[in-house]
């Protein structure tokens, strides 16, 4: 599967428009876009593994890295702006990604996904148990930080949050799309095709396992800073393998093949949500669950694959 | 950048326009949007509260409504997460367009909702948390407490504890591993310091939220012997420990002191023995020794009961309040505003300072200076009556709101580490069960 | 810390261990035979602690001692119908297919389950003690423990240690499943089937889990959310031991179900760390765990 097939940039961009214009139309989707979108740069992380034929089952420890960076900020510097929490975000995640990737990138599939697991659960053991400096399950509050010095009111925040995360969104998208078209995308995928072959060629799978791992580190990061700072909350809830078990799923959802798959599956799993949450009360899981099920048995390239399996070119998805 | 600035003006502009066509004309309804827990643990608290709610508002649009104006109630579940939770809220608040919302059960949800609904200017009643500090470190204009808090509910338990068993030496605390568990602790233990500084306290357990068991907490506190054992702990988890703890006779062994054990009783039944302390989150209880023999009350809890299957428990006092304290303020708004329909903010001016009674207790006042609800307290001790399957209370007290509140403007704590030991001695009316 | 507080530690750590031994060698089992990690193993348990608690409340007041039976009969209706239909329908069509789908299938199904939990049962804690008042209590230095706890649970969790060995490597069925553990190509080429013995080790995984559940519901209250914690604590006993490993299971079980009590006992702020902090060191320096051998698979 060739991740540069025409009709899945076009739908791309029809997403990308229909969530800077949507919202405009009906004001409470602007919080659900930007949802949407912040969980599709996390995903992207996934998404980048996934190449690698790897699965993280701990992501969520980088996504709670970033939503506490801000929260810590916030808590005790004060104040704080959008732009510094992201970059903060983000190169925190990064940091906490070398670390703990200098650890895992020596292990392969199930064992890379157990000492994520392991290293996620910990940190969320620690959010949860320090309660004097994590005010334990309940989360920190995230205060509406300012953009570049700018302070907006509440109204007009939840638009330029949406903003902020679609920009970074389609950054991130493009990125991760040349990225995986790069060299070192295409030595990403041989780890999973033939990991030895690539050694022979004098390339260290390692440093190139964990070249992808820091980078989904950062994106897991940024997208983890938006959620905290669209929810104003970081829980350590955020860290719980519930959470990295919805990322995978999500990139599942949406499809591997393409960057796009990320944002085609996270707007699916937070519609279904919230719609779900709202019309029929106490069954969204079930619904998720089942929507699941039959895009692994039926369409195991994920809602990015069907289109063009069917070469449908209209769906935004959602 | 462009297009960024270019976006928020468009959205400034979708906003305004939706902000002023408020009608000053009386709607058709009165919309009210309500988190509750219907699933996660504190369902317990939630679905009992959901019951209650349905059955007022039945109740209030057969009598006319408020104002002339029936209710209608939208639910969002506090259990689905945060982002449901808060994405849900901000829905009901702009898509339908509510027109007050109560929020919520957990703290950890008012902490988060309390600034959204300040943000989206809509009128909010924290109808049944209880973290002290949310009203305590800002004045908020859209947000009122119509119930106490966990200042004055702990403050009343420990009272009674003391009132009641003045010799105890030493004391130990299992609690839920959250906010409220140790904010409560944090309560209890600095005015037991304060007005009983030579007791001393053996084990400071929390296991986490929603641990499935208890045996080793249990028996450390078999061989510490504690005089006293406080939990605040709630629901699921406050069944599985006090079980565990009477199966091994811990209950037996020291003094129990159950915070909120008030809506536990019913579902313990006979694991539940006699003489332990509990508190009630306010003066509930379904035979409130003072309204006991109150038609109204009694319709209301027979009503209850016939619709759920149990006796109301006090999340579901909880919400009346927060319905009769909505319907004071929009009465007296209609009132001041010569009898037409008021604006929302007319609405939230006269909110402050109302006093309002369900019937099912003493009247509570929402104190204007930082909308905090004064509201009495009950704790009782368990007792077997004849003709119950499970414990009833007995020589309760009823505590003034007025006397065991944190003045406004003085953090709880700094308030409590105030207190003397002659505090105890203040004068509270006792009941006994006939 | 003096030796009485250590034996009762010893004492609530061992009773501990017995119930996470019991989840967690099922999914061991599972991922030895299948190489899947199943990730609705917690809903599994939670599903065997409701149902037992239905039935012995059921049951109860015709008999009280039929409650038992009925403990063990709920664990094989869960092995069975949800474990065999897990097996036979989500995870068969899967098969070499990649990893990643079938443990996402299997989270599929956690979700599925929990909120047919829900719709099942309901969100009210569920208490069915009956099978735990039947037996007494033993005291042990003054402090009072229920016998089914110290003793009952630990020797249903060495039985099944036992019964595992014994059936593993003394029946048919048993050499069959390792013959196929060790090698499925070789195994199909003399006529074995292959996909009898997946869903069969299912099966007997998924009664594992379903067992730990049923044991569990009188001890503790049954509800939403329980299966969630299960899964995690009993994948990090597993992962610790080395997936596959029975007798390095049990032997892990044990070590974090007295670390957890001591830790309980000394500093409990950090009872919740214990069995994740203990995994990640482990895995670091062992990352096929402590009882996994590097390539040898075995079960």
């Amino acid at each position: 599967m060739s991740g540069r097939i025409k009709p899945v940039t076009t739908i791309a961009l029809i997403f990308f428009l229909v969530s800077a214009v949507g919202p405009l139309l009906v004001s409470s989707w602007a919080t659900l876009f930007a949802l949407i979108l912040a969980k599709g740069i996390v995903v992207l992380g996934i998404i980048l593994l996934l190449q690698a034929g790897q699965v993280s089952f701990g992501h969520a420890m980088f996504f709670a890295t970033g939503a506490y960076t801000a929260a810590f900020w916030g808590k005790y510097v004060g104040g704080g702006d959008i732009v510094l929490f992201i970059a903060l975000g983000g190169i925190t995640s990064a940091v906490f990604g070398l670390i703990v990737g200098l650890f895992v990138v020596r292990y392969r599939e199930i064992f890379f996904g157990m000492l994520n697991l392991a290293f996620s659960m910990v940190l969320w053991s620690l959010l949860e148990k320090m309660f004097h400096y994590t005010n334990g399950a309940d989360g920190i509050r995230v205060p509406r930080p300012a953009l570049l010095g700018l302070s907006f009111t509440p109204e007009t925040f939840q638009y330029v949050i949406l903003y902020v995360s679609l920009l970074i969104a389609v950054v991130a998208f493009y990125g991760v799309q040349r990225y995986l078209d790069s060299p070192l995308g295409h030595m990403l995928r041989a780890i999973k095709s033939n990991e030895t072959r690539l050694e022979y060629l004098g390339t260290s799978a390692r440093r190139v396992l964990l070249i992808g791992y820091v980078i989904s580190a950062f994106l897991g990061g940024i997208g983890g800073t938006l959620v905290a700072i669209i929810q104003q909350i970081a829980t350590p809830e955020f860290g719980f393998w519930t959470k990295s078990g919805e990322f995978v799923f999500i990139a599942i959802l949406g499809g591997s093949a393409h960057a796009f798959g990320a944002f085609a599956g996270a707007a699916m799993f937070e519609c279904v949500r919230f719609y779900a949450a709202a019309h029929l009360a106490d069954t969204w899981q079930l619904i998720l669950g089942v929507v699941l099920i039959v895009i692994i048995l039926y369409a195991p390239n994920g809602l990015i694959a069907l289109r063009q399996r069917y070469g449908q070119a209209k769906q935004g998805g959602h | 950048m462009q297009f960024l600035k270019a976006a928020v003006a468009a959205g400034l502009v979708v906003v305004t326009f939706t902000g002023t066509s408020l009608a000053q004309s009386k709607p058709s309804e009165l919309k009210i949007g309500i988190t509750t827990f219907l699933s996660g643990p504190a369902s317990v608290f939630g679905v009992p509260a959901k019951a209650a709610a349905e059955m007022i508002a039945e109740d209030l649009n057969k009598k006319g409504g408020i104002g002339g104006v029936p209710v209608k109630l939208s639910f969002i579940d506090e259990g689905a997460g945060g982002e449901a939770l808060v994405s849900n809220y901000r829905r009901v608040v702009q898509d339908e367009k509510v027109d007050a919302t109560f929020a919520s059960i957990s703290s950890g949800s008012c902490t988060q909702l309390v600034p959204v609904a300040e943000d989206l200017k809509v009128m909010n009643f924290m109808w049944d948390c209880g973290a002290a500090s949310i009203l305590e470190t800002k004045k908020y204009r859209y947000n009122f407490r119509t119930q106490a808090n966990g200042t004055p509910e702990m403050l009343a338990v420990l009272l009674y504890l003391l009132k009641t068993k003045p010799d105890f030496k030493t004391i130990a605390v299992v609690n839920q591993d959250y906010a409220w568990g140790r904010e409560s602790w944090e309560i209890f233990s600095t005015a037991l310091k304060a007005m009983k500084p030579d007791v001393q306290v053996v084990a400071e357990l929390f296991p986490k939220f929603g641990a499935p068991d208890y045996s080793t907490e249990v028996s450390r506190l078999l061989a510490l012997r504690p005089d006293v054992v406080l939990t605040t702990s709630w629901g699921g988890d406050l069944d599985t420990l006090v079980r565990q703890a009477g199966q091994r006779g811990l209950l037996q062994q020291s003094t129990f002191v159950l915070g909120i054990g008030e809506s536990s009783i019913q579902r313990l039944g006979k694991d539940l023995p006699e003489g332990l302390i509990v508190g009630a989150r306010g003066d509930h209880w379904f035979l409130h020794p003072e309204k006991k023999n109150d038609a109204a009350f009694k319709a209301f809890n027979e009503a209850f009961k016939a619709k759920t299957g149990a006796w109301p428990i006090y999340p579901v006092y909880h919400m009346a309040q927060a319905f009769k304290a909505l319907q004071t303020a929009y009465d007296k708004a209609i009132k001041s505003n010569g009898g037409n329909w008021p604006t929302r903010e007319q609405v939230v001016d006269a909110t402050g300072g109302t006093e309002f009674a369900t019937g099912f207790g003493r009247p509570i006042t929402l104190r204007p200076e930082d909308n905090q609800g004064l509201e009495a307290q009950l704790v009782g001790v368990t007792k077997s009556v004849p003709g119950y399957d499970f414990k009833l209370l007995d020589n309760i007290m009823i505590f003034d709101p007025k006397m065991i509140t944190n003045p406004a403007g003085v953090r709880s704590v700094e308030w409590l580490k105030t207190l003397k030991p002659d505090f105890v001695k203040m004068d509270v009316p006792t009941f006994k069960a006939q | 810390m003096n030796s009485t507080l250590a034996i009762l530690a010893i004492l609530d750590g061992i009773s501990y261990a017995a119930l996470v031994f019991l989840v967690s060698v099922g999914l061991s089992l599972i991922f030895g035979v299948l190489r899947v990690v199943n990730v609705a193993h917690g809903s599994l348990y939670a599903f065997g602690a409701y149902l037992a608690a239905t039935f012995s409340l059921a049951i109860a007041p015709i008999s009280p001692w039929l409650t038992y039976p009925a403990l063990l009969a709920a664990s094989i209706v869960i092995g069975v119908v949800c474990g065999g239909f897990i097996e036979r329908f989500l995870l068969r069509p899967l098969s070499g297919q990649e990893d990643v789908l079938q443990l996402l299938i299997t989270f599929a199904a956690f979700m599925i389950m929990d909120n047919l939990q829900r719709l099942i049962w309901g969100v009210q804690p569920i208490f069915a003690a009956e099978p735990l008042r039947l037996l007494p209590n033993v005291a042990v230095f003054g402090v009072s423990y229920t016998s089914y706890q110290v003793i009952l649970l630990p020797g249903v969790a060495l039985a099944t240690l036992f019964g595992l060995r014994y059936f593993l490597r003394r029946t048919l069925l048993g050499a069959v499943i390792l013959a196929v553990t060790e090698d499925r190509e070789a195994s199909t080429a003399i006529g074995i089937d292959a996909k009898r013995v997946y869903f069969v080790t299912f099966v007997i995984g998924a009664s594992l889990a379903a067992l730990g559940g049923a044991l569990a519901s009188p001890t503790t209250s049954l509800v939403p959310g329980m299966g969630a914690d299960m899964i995690v604590l009993s994948f990090a006993v597993a992962a610790t031991a080395g997936l596959g490993q029975i007798e390095g299971t049990a032997l892990t079980a044990l070590m974090i179900g007295l670390t957890r009590a001591f830790v309980i006992y000394l500093q409990p702020e950090f009872e919740v760390l214990v069995p994740y902090l203990l995994m990640v060191l482990v895995l670091l320096v062992r990352p096929f765990g402590l009882f996994g051998a590097v390539q040898v698979r075995k079960i």
